[in-house]
């Protein structure tokens, strides 16, 4: 499942002046510009409907821009329809807020339905076996280390848990971005900090792309500062020097609008006094 | 007045695109085969029973109303005929529809507006698959094959009902003649009228149901209400295209 570390960076997500106006006097997203590069994990932050889920429901086309330019993996998608937008999805994971399980399927119907439905593993229009894609669910599943619940039902897992599936279920297709909506909002610390190493582990293990929307100035200081440790099976700090902190940007949003971007060491810097609310002040930080 | 009238315009243009994309995938692959069988069973089988008490009741019903006008004129030996053309034209479809409309209207509407409200509808769409080929497609199919199908079952057993009380409960005629008279008074256009009202309530049903489960917001408060304009949009759309139909049929 491991990319090749040594190809060249390429622009994976590029938002370029994008706005969206709902019926309300005040725009859901006001001329937010970035990009994601591949490798890269960004950490978006903000305060509850400052548009950090709609950003992220923008860059996987379930709502449409109302001015701006979006590239998706290097295409122009801004004006792609529905069914040009199927296979732009099936490249990109999604864990939602509450998971997004479809609870009427089992645990393991679950994680193999992107391999089920997309056009992708599709072979002369017909599609794969439950049993044709099981190894890949169970791997999958193991990684999250929720292996024995094939069987169950949403509704038989934790929150905790079905959050674990909404990561195996994004990351079963090998996506080239991986989009995390809140993975740890109203989880205990100790759930939490579980989700926040499974995507450490996975950016490690898959060298993966991802966003990561939260409101938990903690999780972006882990993604930013600890690696994944296979042997001892637990987090450890990175070196100083290790390209992972560069790779590692921090965003900030207010009110629809991108009011930082930068390292860690620049938002912890930044004497702006709604970013320093979600930066790691020295007597926070986990050593 | 414009602003009063926007609301009911947009649900309409969404209804119309939503029955177009529905329709339109009919014949693009991906097939979901599976969720097409299991609709048929939700609606057709499941709602067997039911539909068969209604529809025997309501010719039971039927018969026992005529018995006395029929008795003033000394008719009585026509209320196999007008039991079967009531049913037949009216009552059955439109009975029929209106206990599916109920049942699965609202099923699908709270089942939808609950995958919409926890997400489920966006993972779907994020995940590579339409949710109106994989949600809406097979319900709408599985509708149109089921409601007329179970019309003709409840025609029938309404007619039998209708029997039931004519002939061995009060001796109005005999049974030859009730099934006799029941089977000449029916002419090509009481049938035709009869299979086509039922196609278009399933099309109603299916997708009032849909639409409103789909464009649910609100939380599960949303899920509640989304159920019961459901319900109360399709009765009355069955209702305005049955005298639509109806009075197509008259003048033919």
């Amino acid at each position: 499942m491991a990319r090749n570390e040594a190809s060249a960076p390429r622009c994976i997500l590029k938002f370029e002046d994008v706005s969206l106006q709902f019926d309300q006097p005040r725009p859901a997203l006001d001329r937010v510009s970035f990009e994601i590069w591949s490798g890269e994990t960004r950490i978006i932050l903000g305060a509850a409907g400052s548009g950090k889920t709609v950003m992220m429901k923008i860059a996987l086309g379930l709502l449409k821009p109302t001015s701006g330019r979006i590239s998706v993996m290097g295409q122009e998608v801004t004006h792609f329809d529905e069914r040009q937008w199927y296979d732009v999805r099936s490249r990109i994971g999604v864990l939602f807020q509450e998971g997004g399980l479809f609870d009427s399927l089992t645990i393991e119907e679950n994680v193999a339905y992107p391999l089920l439905n997309q056009a992708r593993f599709m072979t002369a229009g017909k599609k794969p076996t439950l049993d044709s894609v099981r190894p890949d669910v169970q791997e999958a599943l193991n990684f999250v280390e929720l292996g024995n619940t094939l069987n169950k039902f949403p509704s038989e897992l934790s929150g905790g848990m079905r959050r674990r599936v909404g990561i195996a279920r994004g990351s079963v297709a090998d996506p080239d971005l991986f989009l995390y909506d809140s993975p740890t909002a109203g989880l205990d610390p100790i759930t939490a900090n579980t989700i926040i190493t499974l995507l450490i582990k996975d950016r490690e293990m898959r060298n993966s792309t991802a966003a990561i929307i939260t409101h938990r100035f903690q999780d972006g200081h882990l993604m930013a500062n600890f690696r994944y440790n296979p042997e001892k099976e637990c987090l450890e700090k990175l070196a100083a020097d290790s390209p992972i902190r560069e790779k590692t940007k921090f965003m900030v949003m207010k009110e629809g609008r991108l009011v930082f971007e930068g390292s860690e060491a620049e938002l912890d810097a930044c004497s702006d006094p709604y970013i320093s609310k979600f930066s790691m002040h020295p007597a926070r930080k986990v050593s | 007045m414009l602003d009063w009238l926007k609301s009911p315009f947009l649900t309409f243009q969404e209804f119309v695109l939503l029955a177009g994309r529905a329709t339109v995938n009919v014949v693009r692959r991906p097939f979901y085969g599976q969720d097409l069988f299991l609709q048929m069973d939700t609606i057709g089988v499941g709602s067997l029973p039911i539909t068969v008490l209604i529809g025997f009741f309501s010719g039971v019903i039927m018969a026992l109303q005529m018995s006395r006008a029929l008795s003033q004129y000394g008719a009585t030996g026509q209320v196999g005929q007008i039991t079967a053309i009531t049913l037949v034209r009216e009552m059955g479809p439109v009975l029929t529809a209106l206990l599916i409309a109920g049942r699965n209207a609202s099923g699908i509407a709270s089942e939808l507006g609950s995958m919409k409200v926890s997400e489920q509808i966006d993972a779907m769409r994020a995940l590579g698959t339409d949710p109106v080929k994989k949600l809406v497609t097979p319900r709408l199919l599985a509708m149109c094959v089921t409601l007329p199908l179970l019309t003709i079952i409840a025609d029938f057993v309404g007619i039998v009902g209708g029997y039931m009380v004519a002939v061995p409960l009060l001796r109005l005629t005999t049974g030859s003649q009730y099934w006799n008279n029941a089977w000449r008074s029916l002419e090509y256009n009481d049938i035709a009228q009869g299979l086509i009202k039922p196609l278009l309530f399933a099309f109603i049903i299916a997708l009032v149901g849909c639409l409103y489960g789909m464009r649910t917001t609100g939380g599960t408060q949303g899920v509640g209400r989304a159920t019961t304009q459901a319900v109360v949009v399709a009765s009355v759309w069955i209702f305005i295209v049955t005298a639509l139909v109806t009075r197509i049929f008259v003048n033919l």
